[in-house]
């Protein structure tokens, strides 16, 4: 066969093998279906509610609720409208998440480092618990936290109490309201001047370290400055804080804050489950780290604990949080199957409103929003985090 | 000489792994007190002081009431086995289990021969032979649907004998036996789904307990498969509105909860549908079971084809294979050959996650044991921890058994490039 190069020009295909005309016309074919399917889907969703009489729009968000909630952030009552039953949700969801995120995070690297140990039992436990809480789906867990262990804690009148501050019973548990007096604002402020201030003594230990070479405690420094700024704050502004311990009558527990058990319930399976993962992912990261690294820093004159948390960790880092990160968003969502329990979270909430209104597609919208929004965020973290972390190479 | 007593044997593996040093000596009986503390308390519970025996409620009662109450688990097994099921219809049930256990456990096996039949029985035959045993079968297909369905086949198959003669995977011979396979095997398939035999039906509403959460599971990993391949492709494909839509579809159902996918298939689903038509319960689930764990899969086989190294693709198009020969033959068997670990863990997930259908009321192992607690015949102190530690001791055994096949599996793909 010869082959006339470049006198015709380009060489000519069959009008289908044209890779240009397939793509175009796959695409536009595709269009075509899922257009069609959408309008055919709004057309049948319009007349169903119109059918059912139910309404459209976002009005219904503005109408009074009718139903109360056992825990909210916010002041909630039966003449709130909708539209603030689905914001005590989502601060509810957010509290659940952040706090689970917390605990979930401290059990899961200890747990994933006592996996490592070179003590065979430390070693052993840890893996039983991993075993264990991993294969149990959560809502199981779930119920029985909430059935089992909180549903066995004694009425409130006999509740376990720790240094009869914070009571146990199972109607949950209660802890001391902190109640702030006049220029308690003033220590939030120095918080905040604290960690300004943790963050200017960091740069400039690095900088003399660089220069002279000499190490600063900014540890121990930093600690203090954190605890001890607020604390002087504290005194010199007069003490304003005073704490409302709750008090065992004879019927009840008064006083005090209560965390409803269907919070504690949540809070623990969630924070217990997720440890389990977090513990895999912190074992890997820290077996992927090449033993190389071990050996030359132990080489270089390096103790252990130094070799570990300079060396390893730092390199263990880039390992472990792309999955970690994925491991908090878990988390988030799971903080959905609170609906089981009837703690008010967003989709319990929103559940509640669907039923009430009938308007579904609209909450169901709602609950798209938020959970996108919150998985696109850390999408985008992850991301970030990925290119910079990336190994460059030449 | 043999080393000394202290260095080697029990005593040594002793001194050496559980006290080395003074703070491992404290930690070691600290753990071993904790576990030994755990283990009797669980043993105490679930059989010393357990009920084993009993009629009804009363053998529960009192000073048995401190124990798991197996006996309640033993007169309510049946309904936590297979829910609502007619007592008479159960041997329907055990045929479909022991025909799919010796279907799958030979497909497990990466030793034994004739994985092409296996699958195709596995992913073609078994499934019919499970909806027409489950439901009874005799489906109520009239001339119209059967009209419909021969329109649909006949305008999906001429499209796609033509593009297959392009894409030069169909033969021009071929195109004649293409067609008529494809059309009678339709043909076969609804005349089998409305055959009479004899099976009294059985509506989905019936089925519950493990035979729900079995099925929810099994029908999501099935159909989950196809759809998450597809969009594996299309979300690595060139073309941007293709790519556009596999990103868009597989990030939503990833971002969103299991659960509020289950209420969308529930409650939406529904108003999707012309006015007038009802839709089985069980259905809505498994739609979005399918859906939701498609776009998980289709994550996995992502990972499996960004592993083929380029140069498997380049060598295929230097030997005139088209896209779709390349894929079928090259690439795709050996991406999921790769995946079958993260397979097997995507299944571990979803089979955990069926525990939600429960929230919409569809009967699964989880809310069949709470049920027990408004049985009048069996309400005892013990009854919600019994259920729960006998639905928590089942999940616990079919996840643990995966997990440990997923790392079998693992072991066996892996030819080399360990350190």
């Amino acid at each position: 066969m010869s082959v006339t190069a470049g006198v015709d020009g380009p060489p000519k295909v069959a009008f289908f093998n044209d890779p240009r005309v397939r793509s175009i016309s796959v695409q536009a074919i595709l269009i075509a279906v899922l257009l069609f399917f959408g309008w055919q889907i709004i057309q049948n969703t319009l007349a169903n509610l119109e059918r059912a009489n139910i309404a459209s729009g976002w009005g219904f968000l503005d109408t009074a609720a009718g139903f109360d909630l056992s825990f909210t952030l916010i002041p909630y009552s039966e003449s709130s409208s909708y539209g603030r039953a689905i914001t005590v949700g989502i601060l509810n969801t957010v509290l659940v998440a952040f706090c689970g995120i917390i605990t979930a995070t401290i059990v899961g690297f200890i747990v994933g480092v006592m996996r490592l140990s070179k003590n065979w039992l430390v070693a052993k436990v840890a893996e039983i618990y991993i075993e264990v809480l991993r294969n149990i789906p959560l809502l199981v867990q779930m119920f029985i936290w909430y059935k089992v262990v909180l549903a066995a804690l004694p009425a409130p009148r006999s509740a376990w109490s720790i240094a009869d501050t914070v009571f146990l019973s199972n109607r949950g548990i209660t802890i001391p309201k902190f109640i702030w007096g006049d220029g308690a604002w003033m220590i939030g402020v120095a918080v905040i001047a604290a960690i300004a201030g943790i963050v200017v003594l960091r740069k400039w230990a690095h900088k003399r370290q660089d220069a002279t070479g000499e190490q600063f405690p900014v540890f121990l420094t930093s600690l203090g400055i954190l605890f001890g700024l607020p604390l002087l704050v504290y005194i010199l502004t007069g003490a304003p804080l005073e704490f409302e311990f709750p008090e065992q009558g004879k019927f009840n527990l008064s006083g005090g804050v209560g965390l409803v058990p269907e919070f504690a319930a949540l809070y623990f399976a969630l924070s217990m489950y997720t440890a389990t993962f977090i513990a895999e992912i912190v074992r890997s990261g820290i077996l992927a780290v090449n033993k190389g690294q071990t050996e030359a820093s132990y080489a270089l004159g390096l103790r252990p604990n130094p070799a570990l948390r300079l060396v390893v960790v730092p390199q263990a880092m880039r390992v472990i949080i792309p999955p970690l990160a994925s491991q908090y968003l878990n988390l988030t969502k799971n903080s959905s199957l609170a609906v089981a329990i009837g703690f008010p979270e967003l989709v319990a909430a929103g559940g509640t409103v669907m039923n009430q209104s009938g308007q579904a597609v609209e909450v169901i919208v709602i609950w798209m929003v938020v959970y996108l929004t919150i998985s696109l965020l850390t999408s985008a973290f992850m991301n970030w985090f990925n290119s910079r972390m990336k190994l460059v190479e030449r | 000489m043999p080393a000394p007593l202290t260095v080697s044997g029990p005593v040594g593996w002793m001194r050496e792994n559980l006290f080395p040093t003074p703070v491992n000596s404290l930690m070691s009986v600290i753990f071993g007190a904790l576990l030994l503390y755990v283990v009797w308390i669980t043993l105490d519970w679930a059989v010393f002081k357990a009920v084993w025996s009993g009629e009804n409620r009363d053998a529960c009662l009192g000073d048995n009431a401190h124990g798991a109450c197996w006996a309640m688990a033993r007169a309510k097994f049946g309904q936590w086995m297979y829910g609502f099921y007619p007592f008479t219809e159960r041997w329907r049930v055990n045929i479909v289990a022991i025909v799919g256990i010796l279907a799958l456990v030979p497909m497990m096996m990466p030793s034994l021969p004739y994985k092409r039949i296996n699958g195709i029985f596995l992913l073609g035959i078994y499934p019919i032979l499970t909806l027409i045993l489950l439901t009874g079968g005799h489906f109520d297909i009239d001339l119209s649907t059967w009209l419909t369905v021969g329109v649909f086949v006949a305008v999906l198959v001429v499209p796609i004998l033509f593009l297959g003669f392009v894409a030069k995977i169909i033969q021009p011979g071929h195109a004649l036996i293409t067609s008529g396979a494809i059309a009678g095997s339709t043909a076969i398939l609804l005349g089998v789904l409305s055959i009479d035999f004899g099976l009294p039906y059985v509506e989905t509403s019936k089925w519950g307990g493990l035979l729900l959460t079995l099925v929810v599971a099994v029908t999501g990993i099935v159909a989950s498969l196809p759809i998450g391949v597809l969009l594996a492709l299309g979300r690595r494909s060139e073309m941007p509105i293709v790519r556009m839509f596999s990103v868009a579809f597989i990030e939503l159902w990833r971002g969103v909860p299991l659960i509020t996918v289950l209420f969308m298939a529930s409650v939406m689903l529904p108003l999707f549908l012309p006015p007038g038509t009802s839709f089985d319960k069980l259905l809505r689930a498994l739609i979005g079971v399918a859906l939701f764990s498609s776009a998980y899969m289709a994550e996995v086989v992502r990972g499996g084809l960004q592993a083929i190294p380029g140069g498997q693709k380049e060598a295929a198009q230097a030997l005139g294979l088209t896209f779709w020969q390349n894929m079928g033959l090259i690439t795709l068997p050996q991406a999921l050959k790769l995946v079958i670990p993260g397979i097997v863990n995507s299944f571990i997930g979803l089979f955990k996650d069926t525990v939600l259908v429960g929230i919409i009321g569809l009967y699964d192992l989880l809310l069949i044991v709470q049920a027990a607690n408004t049985d009048q015949k069996w309400v005892a102190p013990q009854t919600h921890s019994t259920g729960f530690f006998f639905a928590a001791g089942v999940f616990w055994i079919f996840c643990f058994a995966m997990s440990r096949y997923s790392m079998f599996m693992e072991r066996q793909l892996d030819t080399g490039h360990k350190n």
